[in-house]
């Protein structure tokens, strides 16, 4: 992509019309009044470095870099608190989602965060037969550091997983197969479609 | 034929053996009673809920939804779509809105799709369970079945995120929605108004990838709910009864806690409530035992 | 008027008064006590047949002093409209049964009261004349507008409109104003998106077709004499020839004087070219029509501009504004939107601390900015450095960091100073003289204020232009009237009155312009403006008695006074709003009104019957302002709320002209307590005639001395604020000073 390794100048429109261009919902940005009701109204809201009205500042301010590579936007739980009490009705939470996607596609998203990975994993999950594999989905969680950390976290959550096995609310089964969309394949197909439309779309920017 | 019929979309969790099953199973008896037909939209899959967003863009997620809205467009040309899930009725509702504001955006979804000979209109109207019980069938149609009243059960009504906003049910406050109240008062139950975490969300899906942050809400919303004199928090959201119930052993060893709070859904409320037994209830789904509830189910 | 005073007095038995109250008895005190040569009851005195028997007597048996005891003066004011009488209220229903209890122990003194309340107004009816008017003026329907901006210009159309010939007197060589200078304006109508045409070329085309209207350019007034309906302006043109025309009313639409960038150095003003002020930014705008703006140093084309928004506005730093000028967020959006429109590309950032888009459109603009990509940055503009580029330094208010960017051009967002004329207090005037008087007889250098250019030139005793509010604004009556100014018949629109664009500045001038018609009708029937409209007494004095003392010159409010070369005063009654406060500053009381003066309220007040101190009856005078703290009074009376039957209340026009004697002589006579009603004083008045309450306060501290030679508690007078709105607070203060009595025991004084 053309500008993934440009410099933006500061204090200047480019990278705000960037996010215009290729975030979810991104030229909304610009309509942000710096009210701060949405950084006040955020659940982990301690946890972010940047809550949502920084970051649209940050946009507008130029700052690229800090704000592609922060870990913020992978705070959002999607609470939607910030969407109903935001006053310009802004999509907050979609674009949050969305320059988090957008991050990670630049390769620019932090690494070792956690929901930047689980959501990863979850969509693969996902993919695989249409339908959400939540024992498999529970023991990738685990074994995301390794084989032997994933050890000791299962075995941290083992009380966990036989309670809901008790409850009938886990199977096992579903190591082996488990639920699926019969047309999997089908699925496959129409989403495959769907991101090369969209991957041609962002290509062409700054073309 | 049933008195109430819609085009259904259970979601993941609802499946059989997954976390949410037991909202499933209490759903079924209580539309039993109700005397609603939920018909399954054949093969449906996946919305990616609120978290698929790291692995897929705004089209292919919309697509996802696009392809439910279809099915159910071809099996069930005459029936709204009614989800359960808080999130499978949010994501797909959504999409249902986006599509209708971006056309362009809708001819691409019906380019994917058309990849597997399918096409959508985008005309349906996507609910919510707990629409159909308020707007179709009415808190006087509701309370006039009930058999066993849910007397003396002090339920703090925990509505969530997901269920509560964007969408909001019956126009009521983000802030302070009251129908969980409401439906609890009806059952003969009584609703705790004082339950200040109502709204407050439990981490949703960075339950997994956030344990730590996450808990420390969750702790908040069981704290107050014995603040409060909670016998059971019930709620609507398969996502918020997970993770509020079976994160508690954890919470209890980090914060020297004793949380033994059973979390119920609103289903098993009325499926007890109309004089069904715990099984049909699915109370044996509890991790943490539901022990007054099942006590007035075997009344 | 008939030349024998014969007084007719009319009971009203109606509204439970009959079945409180003794009738028979209230009708012998009327005769005996009060001198009514005709006393007749009814038993519900409002409905056309108790009015047609009042009307009877009038006509038939002469009365012309006609005492209503009945309901409240504010009540039935329409049924009991007699022409060619004076009328009297002795408040029966609202003073009296409204607020004491109906029971059998409170009967003595419930009667008590009310037949008090007849002698008052029987007393007061004896004392007053019915008043005519002077004659002093005719109705002259010209009006003189000052100020040809989009504002005059306005008001001249709007009053033209209506049938009234106006003159526009013009400064400068063309009408237009400062808008004439703007590229656009502020958008006025829906779907307020985008910058509009400003219309300055259609109005002036209006006047110009109107002959109605008459113009000078290059031309001010160099004075001003007279009184609404009788205005003698001066119209000077610049080579000095000088015509006298004569107005009924006044539109002040002087507009503003842009604030003076060069008292800005740190933002490199008038050192770097490319900063420019909003003003001036306009001017390139214009020369770009439609095209690329150009920067004014090298004449590149703009492609980055930041706009520093409260430039030397809204801060206490010396030499800076202390106002929002409250147009300049909106016309640095407009100004960003010229680039915009343009070319897209063009960066463009406002850097605001708080965005302020007032008016109905105001957000829409905002958003439509935002839309067209302009962008908003919170933060503190700290310096401008000068370079080839001007750099702009700032700290970003929400990622809390110093910042800077350099930019092809920077615009400031200067205030506006309001074309407000000179200060001209009295006081200020007064303390000037002793100023001046001072430094003669030290020797020492005279101090002297910075003499602002006059506007007006009026030939006023107070000065010669209109008092100024808060920060030089010419605002003043906002209790009363948006327009009205403390000078009667001369009103202010647009920037000189409040900040405001040009849009609000017009809809002001046609207010300002209907406004200044009614002043001129109503001048010429002698008619008071408001707040006692219709009022046909004014203020006379006896010049015999007079001491020159210049107290009434200088206390009045409106500036209604002047003076003769001898010192008398000179009483132009169509400035006089009737506040009486002259009445009140007199220390030797020779100033009086037909229906009011010392003597109508003084001999109320002997009236009433002082019980023996062994009675345990104390009477508490309360004097309460006919403006808000009497009608609080009626409001609780409504609500039933009770107090004191010891209570005797009378209504004065304003705090301002209540006269030291009626406190002296109240104590004389045995009264136990006196309470005084007006309205709030202060920066934020609420007095109907803006000054009265305050100057009362004033006189008031002196009361001290007068109860000290009595040997009289401190307790036993009291000065109170009231709104309209203290219903409950009023029946509480009397029932406080019934108490404070109690325990501080009677008046020594009952004879
Ligand atoms: S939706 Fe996301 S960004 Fe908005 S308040 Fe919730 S957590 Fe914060
Ligand atoms: S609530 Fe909305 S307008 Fe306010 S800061 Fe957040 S995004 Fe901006
Ligand atoms: S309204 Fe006044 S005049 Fe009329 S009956 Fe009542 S007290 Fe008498
Ligand atoms: S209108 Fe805006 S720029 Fe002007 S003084 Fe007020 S806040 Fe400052
Ligand atoms: S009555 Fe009031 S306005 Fe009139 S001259 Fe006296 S002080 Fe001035
Ligand atoms: S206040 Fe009284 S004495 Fe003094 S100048 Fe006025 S009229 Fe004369």
């Amino acid at each position: 992509m053309s500008t993934n390794t440009g410099t933006v100048e500061k204090y200047r429109n480019n990278f705000l019309k960037e996010v215009e261009a290729n975030v979810e919902e991104g030229d909304w940005v610009k309509m942000c009044m710096q009210c701060g009701v949405c950084a006040g109204s955020c659940p982990l809201g301690k946890h972010w470095a940047h809550p949502p009205q920084e970051i649209f500042m940050m946009i507008r301010a130029g700052k690229r870099e800090e704000v592609l590579t922060s870990d913020s936007m992978w705070m959002c739980t999607s609470c939607y608190n910030c969407i109903v009490r935001c006053p310009r009705e802004l999509p907050i939470t979609h674009i949050m989602h969305g320059l988090a996607n957008y991050a990670k596609r630049l390769g620019l998203a932090p690494k070792a965060q956690p929901t930047a990975w689980f959501s990863q994993v979850f969509w693969d999950n996902m993919m695989k037969k249409g339908r959400v594999n939540e024992l498999k989905l529970g023991l990738s969680l685990y074994f995301k550091d390794g084989i032997v950390s994933g050890i000791k976290e299962s075995i941290k959550h083992q009380k966990l997983g036989m309670n809901m096995m008790k409850a009938k609310r886990m199977s096992p089964m579903e190591l082996f197969g488990g639920h699926g969309v019969k047309s999997a394949g089908d699925l496959q197909k129409i989403i495959k479609k769907a991101q090369e439309i969209e991957n041609a779309r962002l290509e062409s920017y700054g073309k | 034929m049933a008195k109430h019929e819609y085009s259904y979309y259970p979601g993941c969790s609802s499946q059989k053996g997954a976390s949410g099953s037991n909202l499933q199973r209490s759903v079924d008896t209580m539309c039993e009673e109700l005397d609603v037909k939920l018909n399954q939209i054949p093969d449906w899959n996946c919305c990616s809920a609120s978290i698929g967003y790291g692995g897929g863009g705004v089209l292919p997620r919309m697509t996802l939804s696009a392809r439910n809205i279809a099915l159910s467009e071809q099996h069930h040309p005459d029936q709204e779509i009614v989800a359960t899930c808080a999130a499978c009725w949010l994501a797909t509702k959504e999409a249902q809105e986006r599509f209708e504001d971006d056309p362009s955006m809708m001819a691409e979804a019906n380019q994917a799709l058309a990849e597997a000979g399918l096409e959508f209109k985008n005309k349906k109207k996507i609910r919510h369970m707990v629409e159909v019980l308020i707007e179709d069938i009415g808190y006087d149609q509701i309370g006039s079945g009930v058999k066993r009243p849910l007397e003396g059960l002090k339920v703090a009504g925990y509505v969530g995120c997901q269920t509560n906003r964007p969408f909001g049910i019956d126009g009521e406050s983000f802030e302070n929605p009251m129908y969980l109240d409401k439906l609890v008062d009806t059952l003969g139950g009584e609703s705790i108004k004082t339950y200040e975490k109502k709204v407050q969300c439990c981490g949703g899906a960075l339950a997994f990838s956030e344990p730590v942050k996450s808990q420390e809400m969750i702790h908040g919303i069981i704290e107050s709910a014995y603040d409060n004199g909670a016998d059971v928090i019930a709620t609507p959201c398969p996502l918020c009864q997970a993770n509020v119930e079976i994160y508690q052993d954890e919470i209890n060893a980090k914060y020297g806690t004793k949380f033994d709070m059973p979390v119920v859904y609103y289903s098993q409320l009325i499926s007890v409530a109309y004089g069904r037994d715990a099984k049909d209830s699915s109370l044996d789904g509890q991790i943490i035992k539901a022990k007054k509830l099942e006590k007035i189910a075997g009344k | 008027m008939a030349d024998e005073m014969k007084i007719g007095a009319y009971i009203c038995k109606g509204c439970g008064i009959g079945d409180r109250l003794d009738a028979g008895q209230l009708a012998s005190t009327a005769t005996r006590d009060g001198k009514a040569a005709i006393c007749q009851q009814h038993d519900f005195l409002c409905n056309e047949e108790g009015v047609k028997m009042i009307q009877a007597d009038i006509d038939n048996e002469g009365v012309n002093r006609v005492v209503i005891a009945a309901c409240s003066r504010r009540a039935k004011t329409e049924a009991f409209a007699f022409d060619n009488v004076t009328m009297h209220r002795a408040n029966l229903r609202e003073g009296v049964i409204w607020v004491r209890p109906d029971s059998d122990d409170q009967q003595e003194t419930t009667q008590e009261m009310a037949d008090d309340y007849v002698r008052m107004a029987c007393a007061e009816a004896k004392y007053s004349k019915v008043p005519e008017t002077s004659g002093q003026q005719g109705v002259n329907k010209n009006i003189l507008i000052v100020g040809g901006g989009v504002g005059g210009m306005t008001a001249a159309i709007e009053a033209s409109k209506a049938g009234y010939p106006c003159s526009i007197v013009e400064k400068t060589a063309a009408l237009g104003g400062a808008v004439a200078q703007l590229h656009k304006v502020i958008p006025t109508k829906a779907p307020f998106a985008d910058p509009q045409d400003a219309g300055v070329d259609e109005l002036a085309a209006a006047i110009e077709a109107d002959d109605n209207i008459t113009v000078y350019l290059n031309s001010t007034t160099t004075n001003i004499a007279g009184a609404p309906g009788r205005f003698a302006a001066d119209i000077s043109a610049e080579s000095g020839a000088t015509q006298t025309k004569e107005f009924g009313a006044i539109v002040q639409a002087s507009g503003f004087i842009p604030y003076d960038a060069n008292k800005l150095p740190e933002f490199a003003y008038g050192k770097n070219k490319d900063v420019v002020t909003q003003l001036e930014l306009e001017a390139l705008a214009k020369a770009a029509n439609g095209g690329a703006i150009k920067r004014p140093s090298d004449g590149k084309e703009v492609t980055s501009v930041v706009f520093v928004q409260c430039a030397g506005q809204r801060s206490k730093k010396e030499g800076h504004l202390e106002h929002c000028s409250g147009y300049c967020c909106s016309a640095s959006i407009k100004q960003a939107m010229y680039f915009k429109d343009q070319n897209a590309d063009v960066d463009t950032t406002i850097m605001y601390t708080d965005l302020r888009t007032p008016g109905a459109g105001g957000e829409n603009f905002y958003r439509s900015g935002q839309k067209k990509g302009v962008t908003f940055t919170k933060s503190v503009v700290n310096e401008v450095v000068d370079g080839a580029n001007p750099t702009v330094k700032f700290k970003d208010l929400i990622l809390n960091e110093e910042a800077e960017v350099e930019v092809d051009l920077v615009v400031l967002a200067t205030g506006m100073i309001p074309n407000s004329g000179q200060e001209t207090r009295a006081d200020l005037a007064v303390e000037d003289a002793e100023d001046k008087a001072e430094a003669k007889s030290s020797g020492e250098e005279q101090v002297i204020r910075v003499e602002v250019e006059s506007i007006l030139n009026l030939d006023y005793r107070q000065g010669k232009d209109v008092p100024h509010m808060a920060n030089g604004f010419a605002d003043s009556h906002f209790i009363c009237f948006p327009y009205e100014t403390q000078r009667t018949g001369i009103y202010t629109a647009g920037p000189t009155r409040r900040p405001m664009d040009a849009k609000q500045a017009m809809d002001d001038a046609m207010g300002a312009a209907m406004r200044a018609i009614g002043e001129a009708e109503n001048a010429g029937l002698g008619k008071a403006a408001h707040p006692r409209s219709g009022d046909l007494s004014f203020p006379s004095f006896r010049k015999e008695g007079c001491t020159q003392c210049k107290r009434c010159t200088v206390e009045c409010p409106f500036g209604a006074i002047n003076e003769d070369e001898e010192g008398y005063p000179v009483y132009n009654e169509s400035r006089c709003r009737r506040c009486g406060t002259c009445m009140g500053a007199c220390p030797v009381r020779v100033i009086s009104f037909e229906n009011y003066s010392v003597d109508t309220v003084g001999q109320q007040l002997k009236a009433v019957d002082i019980p023996e101190e062994f009675d345990e009856k104390p009477r508490i005078m309360v004097l309460a302002c006919e403006n808000d703290a009497y009608p609080a009074l009626d409001m609780a009376a409504q609500n039933k709320l009770e107090y004191s039957a010891f209570a005797r209340v009378i209504p004065v026009r304003c705090l301002g002209s209540i006269s030291l004697s009626w406190i002296t002589d109240s104590l004389n006579s045995g009264f136990d307590g006196i309470m005084l009603m007006g309205c709030p004083s202060g920066d934020d008045y609420q007095c109907h005639f803006v000054k009265g309450s305050g100057t009362a306060q004033e006189r008031m501290s002196k009361v001290g001395d007068t109860l000290e030679t009595l040997s009289l508690e401190k307790e036993r007078v009291a000065t109170y604020e009231i709104s309209i709105t203290d219903i409950h607070k009023v029946p509480k203060l009397i029932n406080d000073m019934a108490d404070t009595i109690e325990q501080i025991g009677m008046s020594p004084f009952k004879f």
